[in-house]
This record gives structure tokens, sequence and C-alpha cells, in this order.
């Protein structure tokens, strides 16, 4: 037995299937299915761009024969969904598995989106493990099924699947032979021609599928009594056999399409039907809609969030759920930009200049936090860039503080290209910043197109990004170092008072990648306590409660000086003996 | 099923080793016949914020997330950590701190206060407040401490402190195998200590 999480079983299902091609992009909380599939034996997986990219890479793969893993979390489900709904149409080749995992309670996430609407409306069965071993199991499964029914699987997972380690029993490769590849016009060929009877083969397969659904033992009942009965599927599964031991349990483990007799026999040997899901009401839309009473729990389960064992049996015993009022007056601890970081000064001056900051998905989301809270709006990948040209257009003709757009390299490669191409096609002002940290940060240092490293460390190279906004039709592209406050401050201040759109690429790498540290600084006797290094939201300054004197932990303290440079009155040094700046 | 499970929480500040501590107790429990489960957080917790990370280990386990009041070892790597996950506990449940308090951002901006005399609210709570950073270091590494926190931790779990040390040595490299055995030592010695005065 192997102490494993979901998301390194769901790639081991995949290798013991037989899959030699995966493709992704790193998003929490699926990060490590791909990087845990690239390090297996016999296999090339890379990352791409974006989540579309990597679906289109993975359904040529499989119509060239291959068996392929696609992953992606929740949101990265809507970037490939154009891909994704027609090919359900198309089919596979080669099986092809694409893994959504969702994060209800978002922990690091921007919403609550439950991925099995996008089963249901795209009509791609969609696999829900409870646990590692049925994570392992079902992706093996579901690559079976894949090529059965000439169709992609999604495996669907949460934080609590793909995050939790369990043991599993891990079993050999069996190695696919690649399918041969002939072409087939009406197969592959989505022309309203060929798409309309594909739509009609689409009906068949779901009637297949339903068929297949209602006989497969993926869907369980566990029998304890005929007083209460309780639908649910994936965690919560786990939690609901804690809550509940007397109730009799079907547990889906395919979400769509849904078993519709087994349910009906299901609610017809049970006094009272519940329905548990997290942060979403699928589900028990989906078995109202069978015609299916479902009851309401004594006590209503909250339609956002996680659920836990005590939860369930509070909303089953018709309490509210136990509430946690101790921790009130406690400080927050949210997390922060680390002591180094290169984005800090930025968000700085333009927190100075009071700029209007369209923000965008990654560490740099944290700038908008206090003390720096130099950041308007943080929506979608690439959204910075656009969402600034819609407040440039939007406040046309009115006076109007400068639109700073802030992005990140990885997120930039993701989705940013296309809305500065709109941006430069509609002769769009205002100022972009990229902030090139030279890795993918926030989901834990992954290679991305602008730093040149590949998931399987084959060579490329790194993308030239100044070469590539000039490229673009941008005349003002500028290359500034973000750890020097001065050439920050100058190259805002130039950029946004100009008319036309100006793109400053800002170069340092992340700190955590950085091994030399300098010396650490200190702050000199003479602080005036005025408070100006504190309002950079570093973790390693902090100012004395009662006489706002600064202080610097020197265990935190990198030695970047970015305070250094901050402190009006020259009182913040260097302890190596050399000048900070 | 949830009768024989047992719960540990560890919570602290990212970075501080949590994971790796959880990780030896969940194989720990593995290696002696258990059936186990643990829960971690990744993303954006990851940057100095707040993280937990919990094991349940028993003969079948089935949730892996920690309900409030149901806890039966809370492991805190920082004293406003432990505050803000006490109520987790079960009642009589243990309670190991390690006595460090590290000030949070709104704290070190002088927007808000950490809460005053940590320690004695949590010794008054039974609480073990271990000097754990203290003892690591005297072990070899600062970076130790979640190991110090484990031994005070295994002298209330039936596991045998072989298959502990077994553990800690499959799970750190080679080079920090014998720092950490040292810290497991000291974490263990410090909690046999105080059972011993207690007793």
């Amino acid at each position: 037995m192997e102490l494993i999480s979901g998301n390194e079983a769901i790639a081991r299902g995949a290798w013991e299937a037989g899959a030699t091609i995966g493709a992704a992009y790193p998003g929490t909380p699926s990060t490590e299915a791909m990087e845990a599939f690239a390090q297996l034996p016999g296999v090339y997986a890379e990352w791409c761009p974006n989540e579309k990219v990597a679906v289109e890479v993975g359904l040529g793969a499989s119509a060239a024969g291959r068996r392929v893993l696609c992953t992606m979390k929740h949101v990265g489900v809507n970037v490939a969904a154009d891909p994704l709904f027609t090919a359900a149409y198309t089919g596979v080749g080669g099986g092809m598995v694409v893994l959504a995992a969702d994060d209800p309670g978002m922990h690091s996430s921007q919403n609550e989106q439950d991925s099995r609407y996008y089963a249901a409306a795209a009509r791609i069965p969609m696999l829900d493990p409870a646990d590692s071993s049925e994570a392992l199991a079902f992706t093996k499964e579901a690559f079976a099924l894949s090529e059965r029914f000439d169709t992609p699987v999604f495996i669907r997972s949460t934080v609590r699947v793909s995050h939790t380690k369990c043991l599993v029993e891990t079993g050999e490769r069996i190695e696919h032979e690649p399918r041969a590849y002939e072409k087939n016009q009406p197969k592959w060929v989505m022309m309203p021609l060929y798409a309309k009877d594909r739509r009609l083969d689409l009906d068949d397969r779901i009637a297949d599928l339903t068929a297949f659904a209602d006989s497969c033992d993926l869907n369980t009942v566990e029998e304890k009594g005929t007083a209460v009965g309780i639908i649910c599927a994936g965690a919560t599964y786990q939690h609901v056999v804690e809550a509940a031991p007397d109730a009799s349990v079907l547990k889906l483990g395919m979400s769509w399409p849904l078993p519709a007799r087994r349910i009906r026999a299901f609610a017809e040997n049970v006094e009272r039907l519940y329905v548990v899901e997290e942060a979403s009401s699928y589900l028990s839309d989906a078995v109202r809609a069978l015609g299916v009473k479902v009851g309401d729990t004594p006590y209503p389960l909250a339609p956002y969030g996680e659920l836990s064992p005590a939860a369930i049996a509070a909303a089953l015993r018709g309490e509210s759920p136990a509430c946690d009022c101790s921790s009130t007056g406690l400080p927050p601890r949210p997390p922060a930009l680390c002591p180094g970081c290169p984005h800090r000064l930025v968000f700085r001056e333009l927190a100075r200049m009071k700029a209007i900051v369209t923000g965008d998905i990654g560490c740099y989301t944290l700038g908008a936090l206090a003390p720096l809270s130099a950041m308007d709006t943080c929506v979608d990948m690439g959204a910075s860039i656009s969402m600034a040209h819609g407040f440039e257009i939007g406040l046309e003709g009115r006076e109007h503080r400068p639109v700073v757009a802030v992005i990140g390299d990885s997120t930039f490669a993701h989705s940013g290209i296309t809305s500065l191409l709109n941006t430069v096609y509609n002769c769009g002002a205002g100022t972009v910043c990229i902030l090139d940290n030279r890795t993918t940060a926030m989901t834990g240092h992954q290679g991305n197109p602008v730093n040149g490293v590949t998931l399987q460390h084959r060579p490329s190279r790194e993308l030239d990004v100044p070469a590539l906004v000039s490229a673009l039709g941008v005349d003002d592209v500028r290359t500034v170092d973000p750890m020097d406050m001065k050439a920050v401050r100058a190259a805002l201040r130039e950029t946004t008072s100009s008319e036309c759109l100006s793109v400053i690429v800002f170069e340092s790498p992340c700190v955590l990648l950085e091994k030399h540290r300098n010396a650490p600084c200190e702050v000199k006797g003479n602080c005036r306590a005025c408070g100006s290094c504190s309002l950079i939201g570093c973790p390693a300054i902090s100012c004395d409660p009662e006489t706002r004197v600064a202080a610097i932990d020197p265990a935190l303290c990198v030695g970047c000086s970015q305070c250094a440079q901050v402190c009006p009155y020259g009182c913040i040094v260097s302890t190596g003996g050399t000048d900070v700046r | 099923m949830s009768d024989s499970t047992a719960t540990v929480m560890f919570c602290g500040v990212g970075g501080q080793g949590a994971l790796l501590a959880a990780d030896v107790l969940a194989r720990c429990a593995a290696s002696c016949g258990h059936d186990v489960k643990l829960s971690e957080i990744h993303g954006m917790a990851q940057r100095g914020g707040a993280v937990s990370t919990v094991v349940r280990m028993g003969d079948n386990v089935a949730s892996m997330v920690a309900d409030l009041g149901r806890v039966d070892f809370l492991v805190a790597f920082e004293t406003t950590e432990a505050l803000r996950n006490k109520a987790y506990l079960r009642p009589g449940g243990t309670m190991v701190v390690n006595d460090e308090s590290i000030k949070p951002l709104p704290v070190l901006t002088g927007r808000m206060a950490m809460p005053a005399r940590p320690r004695k609210r949590l010794a008054d709570e039974g609480a073990w407040v271990i000097p754990a950073q203290s003892l690591a270091l005297q072990a070899g590494s600062a970076k130790a401490v979640n190991v110090v926190l484990l031994g005070a931790l295994s002298t209330r779990l039936s596991y045998p402190e072989e298959t502990w040390r077994r553990t800690i040595s499959q799970r750190v490299p080679k080079r920090f195998e014998r720092v950490n055995q040292a810290a497991f030592e000291a974490g263990r010695a410090w909690a046999l200590r105080l059972a011993g005065q207690e007793a």
C-alpha cells in the first residue's frame, strides 16, 4: 500500500491504463496530477500556455491513437470549454481523460463553480471518485469508457480528493498499443455538414451511457435501513457515512449521466430521501428532475463552502452547525507577498499614484491586500489587460485617474496576449505592467513559455516578451528592474502621463528561486517613526505599537533593500557593509 | 467507524514544516497497520498565511476533515494559531504548542495587536507549551521544530518509538537525519518529563 494523494492516484491510474501523453496548465488543486504523471516512466508530458491549448493538444494526440491525460482546475475548464464541447461530438481515437479539480470553499480560487454542470452541458461522462483508491481505479476505468463509448471522459475531483493522501494499492502498467490513425472527415471535421450527423450519434451515445450508468458498479448502494436514504458523491460521501451511519446511501461514482433507474429504485425503498452535496444544487436538481421527491434536511445545509461530518449530522438532526466564535479578536493571518518579492514596489508605487489597477490571477493578486491595497479588480486569467481597455473606453471624455493593468508572466502567456492584441487593434491607451518573475509562482514554480522551462526539462527557449509586445504593435515597450524604486516610479509616471498604450516589463526572478541572499537590512537608531516602510507590507518589517519605530526581523529579511529605498530619511541600511542602492 | 478514529490537527504558519510532521505521523500510523488519511490545503495559504493539516487514523477512516470539538490532538506551531484553532480540540484532548509567536501582517503594520498572554491562556487550558524552537536549536537546527513537536506528540500515541524513528529516517534527507532524531528525542523527553511531574 502506498500513501498517495488523489492527484498522484489520478496520474498513477492514467499511467497504469497505458496513457503516454499528458498536457495541462497548472492550477490549484489540480497541479500535482500532471507533475506526478510527468515523472512516471514512458510518458511525454507538457505544460501548455492554457487549458484550451492543453485539451486541443490532448485531442490531437488522442486522434493520433494515444491514450491522453489532460488536467486542470475548475476555472480552467471554462477556458477549455470550447474544444471540450465539440470533442464530445468528435469523440476520441485513443482514450482521453480530463481532470476537472473543483475547489468548494474557495481555498485557492476566485469562484466555487461545480464542474459537473459541464459534464451535463457538454454531454461528456464524468466519474466522481471519493478517495485516492477510487481516483486511481476510476481513472483507469475512464480510459476504457472513453474508447468504448468514443468520448472524452471527465474525472472530477475536489480539493479534499486531490489533496488528501490515502493508502492505495497500486497495480502494474498495461501498455496501450496506439490506435492507427486514418483520415475520417465525418468524425473529425466538425463543420455543419458532418456535425449534424455527429449530433445524432451523440444522442445514441448518451442513451448507451445512461444504460451503462444504471448497470455499472461505479454507482453503489449501501443498505442500512429504510428510514433515511442519502444520495451523494465524491468526498462528500466520506462525510455522509460518518454523519449518518444508520442511513442507506446511494453513492454515485458517475455524476453524469445519472443512473435514473437506480435512483428511482433507491428512493422507493426509503421513507425520506436526501441529497447531500457541496456548494451546488446540481445533484438535487437532477434527482428532482427524475420526478423523485427529495426531502429538505430538517436544518438546511449551507449552499456554499465545504461540508463536514458534523455539519451534515447537525442538518439531519435539525440543528444549526456548530460555530467557532472563540477566534474573534485574534488578528487574521492572510498570506502576503514574501520578503524580497519583486512585485512589492510596483504595487507600492501604484498605490501612491492612486491608479485604477486592474489585476490578475497569481501571487501578485496579494497586492490587493492591506497595506498595499493596490488593486481595483481581479476576475480571471488575462482580464487585467482587457478590463483596463474597458475602463479606458468607459472613462473616455471624463477626468480620471490613470488606468494600469498588472499581469504576471505565466498569466500573460495564458490569456494576456490576445487581450493586449485587442487593445492595440482598437487603438486603446493605458499602461500594462507585465510582472515577469520568471516562473508560475503561486502554483509552485512551474515552467512556462516565458522562462522556457518545460515540464520534463526538455530543452526549450525563453520568450522574448518585449519583442513579442513590440511585434503586437505596441510602440512604447520598456524593460524595468522592479527592485529599483526610482526606475519603477519614473517608468510608471512617464507611461501613465502619455496618451498612447505603454507596456512595462518588470523583470526580476521570484525571490523563492534566488539561492543567494544579501545580508539583512536593519533600522538605524534615528528612525523617525514615519511608517513609510511598513506601508510596503513586508513580513520582515514591524512597527512598535506604541512608538511606531520600525524594526526588521533579520531571520526573515533577505536584504532586498526595498525598504531602504522607501525610507525618506535613509534610516535603513544593510548589515553587510555594502551600499543598498 | 469514527469511534476508533483518532484525529490530529497540525496548525501554524505557511513554511513551518507542518506538512512533513503530518506526513511522518501518517506513515507511522500506516506502518502500524492503521488506515490513515492526511488532508492538506495548498495554494494561497503558502505565502505566510495560516495553514492547517489534518491526519486521521484508525481501523477504517472515512472523512478526511476535522470538525469543531472533535480533534483529539492539536499540534500548533505558533501560539496565535493555537488560539485560533483550539475550538477544534475535543474536551479532554491534548494540545501541544510551540512556544513561539509570529506576528501576522496586520500586527506588523500596527493595525492590530497580538493576543495578550497567549502562553498563559493556552497553559490554563491544559496545553503543553513547549520551547520547541530552543530544543530544535540544541538538536542542531531551528527547522526541526516540527520533529520536536512530533516527539512530544508521540508520547500520547500508541505507536512504538522504533516505528517513529524508522519513519523519520525514511522521510528526512540523510544529512539531516541525526538532527531530526535528536529533535524527536528532545521533544519526547520534554513531554515524558512533564508527564512525570504531573503524575
